[in-house]
């Protein structure tokens, strides 16, 4: 267990060792900002029926700036090492290559939590300022950013994944961003196709992270994307051991 | 402490190695020497667990490296070709988070850490960036790395590749010293390093071993045993002639165009023609500025094994 965590450590240290940390949580910083500002002031002028906590997590601004932090927490994770030959001394100590794989997992989940961990002072100024409740219930809260962890998960075993594949940084990042868009905007597709069956839309709607995320931030705590995020994070970081392992077996 | 049987690594079906048998016992310190791309880091990973052999089978401490990978890891220092490093770490946090991952024992690295900077000498850059650090000071870091866990076995791929000529003969000592206590493979170029510094020497070339032997027997094993220089003045003699006649010549070599006429002579091995050559000389009247026995050096028996159309 001592190996892990001196792994994990040196991951989570190595995200404020570079230039990247601070331009993801800058940028991301003023994405969000700017985004509860519009929210706020958009209920100032009219009438609406969802709660400020809801409106943050279901605007364009927040899914723009939610995908693509994915690919530049995780390009580097493996490609870099590869890249610079250093993971020829660190699969040469006696360390299990799962602890490898899952050291970086939880580096790059460890980063993302950091990420939005401000988010939750916006409804605490909310709540001091306005003297209202940003949300319904603590429910929305605790289900909104429940939905952020699955989802993060699920997204940086992706990154993880296509990070492996790769010696170079650049490629893992496109390859990644296309495959979370493409997940992410395959829950799009039963908006714009109106007329396919009413199976086909409920299908796709079973793997819409915009769904999934307005069923959580009302609060309600559904188990099925609860399940299908954990198992698929399962496959991806499955997949990623197969593939850190590739080079004992590949010809 | 090795032992290597029909090891044979296959990239993309294009032997790197073949068929390699060696072993290296206790407290030796094993040259492996061979032409760039003659398979010595290749080698070198499969021993350090890096990657699996194709075929055949590695041990390390009696463990096998692929099937018992981590305890023959637990047992080796490995110190990778041009020393791979975190740029971002600070040289004592490097060697810190190594010695966890090498499962050095909590209370002890601290005391670790602060043996191998001081035996490397790294006291002077311990708190700088790695990123930072000269060429010379990497190749320390990667050394001090390599020892921190005090490992039985110490696998060195090209430790002084890119090092100036005093830190060379400094890494030289440091290796003779560890001898004592280590078992050591070592891989370089430098040939003269493997002369003063390894009890035994592998000569790989093409994926498959050459010879092995101590340095010693290699040199008296080749077919030249180095050479006579002789430098004089022969006047209107046919130098190259006579010397040839002397028994145990086998080529002679002119030079130089003035009156002043270099003569390199191949001897057979174990023959020494310097009295024979002072003695025609001196019955010819030539007169001598230079006569000189050339002592074989790996070198020789290096290009002959590696580069027999030049010898």
């Amino acid at each position: 267990m001592r190996k892990f965590y001196t792994l994990l450590a040196r991951e989570v240290r190595s995200y404020f060792h570079s230039p990247i940390a601070y331009i993801v949580l800058i940028f991301f910083l003023i994405v969000s900002g700017i985004d509860f500002y519009f929210q706020v002031s958009f209920m100032n002028q009219r009438q609406v029926q969802y709660t400020i906590q809801e409106a943050f997590f279901n605007s364009v601004f927040f899914w723009f700036a939610f995908v693509l932090t994915f690919p530049l927490l995780t390009m580097r994770l493996f490609a870099e090492e590869f890249k610079l030959g250093t993971i020829e001394p660190l699969t040469t100590v006696p360390v299990h290559d799962w602890q490898v794989v899952l050291s970086k997992f939880f580096g790059a989940l460890i980063f993302y939590v950091i990420l939005w961990i401000p988010t939750v002072l916006y409804f605490w100024i909310f709540l001091k300022i306005t003297k209202q409740p940003a949300a319904h219930s603590g429910g929305a809260y605790w289900g909104s950013y429940l939905m952020l962890l699955l989802l993060g998960m699920f997204y940086l075993s992706i990154g993880c994944f296509t990070s492996v594949l790769t010696r170079n940084q650049i490629i893992a990042a496109i390859i990644s961003f296309c495959a979370i868009t493409l997940l992410f905007f395959l829950g799009l597709v039963q908006f714009i196709l109106l007329d396919v069956t009413s199976t086909a839309r409920d299908l796709l709607g079973y793997f819409s992270a915009i769904e999934h995320m307005g069923t959580f931030s009302r609060g309600i705590i559904d188990t099925r994307p609860i399940v299908l995020y954990v198992s698929m994070t399962i496959v991806m970081l499955t997949l990623t051991y197969q593939a850190f392992q590739s080079r004992k077996w590949r010809l | 402490m090795i032992k290597v049987e029909n090891l044979t690594k296959r990239y993309a079906g294009q032997p790197a190695v073949q068929d390699l048998n060696f072993e290296v016992s206790q407290g030796e310190i094993m040259g492996f020497l061979g032409p760039n791309g003659a398979g010595k880091t290749t080698t070198m990973r499969i021993l350090a667990g890096f990657m699996p052999p194709t075929s055949g089978r590695a041990t390390v401490a009696g463990f096998d490296v692929f099937e018992q990978s981590l305890q023959a890891r637990a047992h080796l220092g490995y110190m990778p070709e041009n020393v791979p490093l975190y740029s971002d770490m600070r040289v004592t946090e490097y060697l810190n988070y190594r010695a966890a991952l090498k499962g050095v024992q909590h209370r002890r690295v601290a005391e670790r850490v602060g043996d191998v900077k001081e035996l490397c000498g790294l006291k002077e850059v311990e708190n700088k960036l790695i990123g930072t650090l000269s060429k010379g000071y990497r190749q320390r870091v990667g050394l001090a790395d390599a020892l921190l866990a005090e490992p039985d076995l110490l696998i060195l791929d090209e430790p002084t590749i890119g090092l100036d000529p005093n830190q060379i003969r400094q890494v030289r000592e440091l290796i003779k010293n560890l001898g004592m206590q280590h078992t050591i493979l070592l891989s370089t170029h430098i040939l003269p390093e493997v002369e003063m510094t390894c009890s035994r020497v592998i000569i790989i070339h093409k994926g498959r071993i050459e010879a092995c032997d101590t340095p010693d027997n290699l040199l008296a094993k080749i077919r030249q045993a180095g050479g006579v220089v002789l430098e004089a003045k022969v006047g209107t003699d046919n130098g190259a002639e006579q010397l040839k006649k002397i028994p145990g010549v086998r080529e002679v070599v002119t030079d130089g165009e003035d009156d002043w006429k270099r003569f390199s002579l191949r001897v057979e091995s174990g023959v020494d023609v310097r009295e024979e050559v002072f003695r025609l000389a001196s019955a010819r009247h030539w007169v001598m500025r230079e006569l000189t026995q050339r002592r074989a050096t790996l070198e020789d028996v290096f290009v002959e094994l590696t580069h027999p159309d030049q010898v």
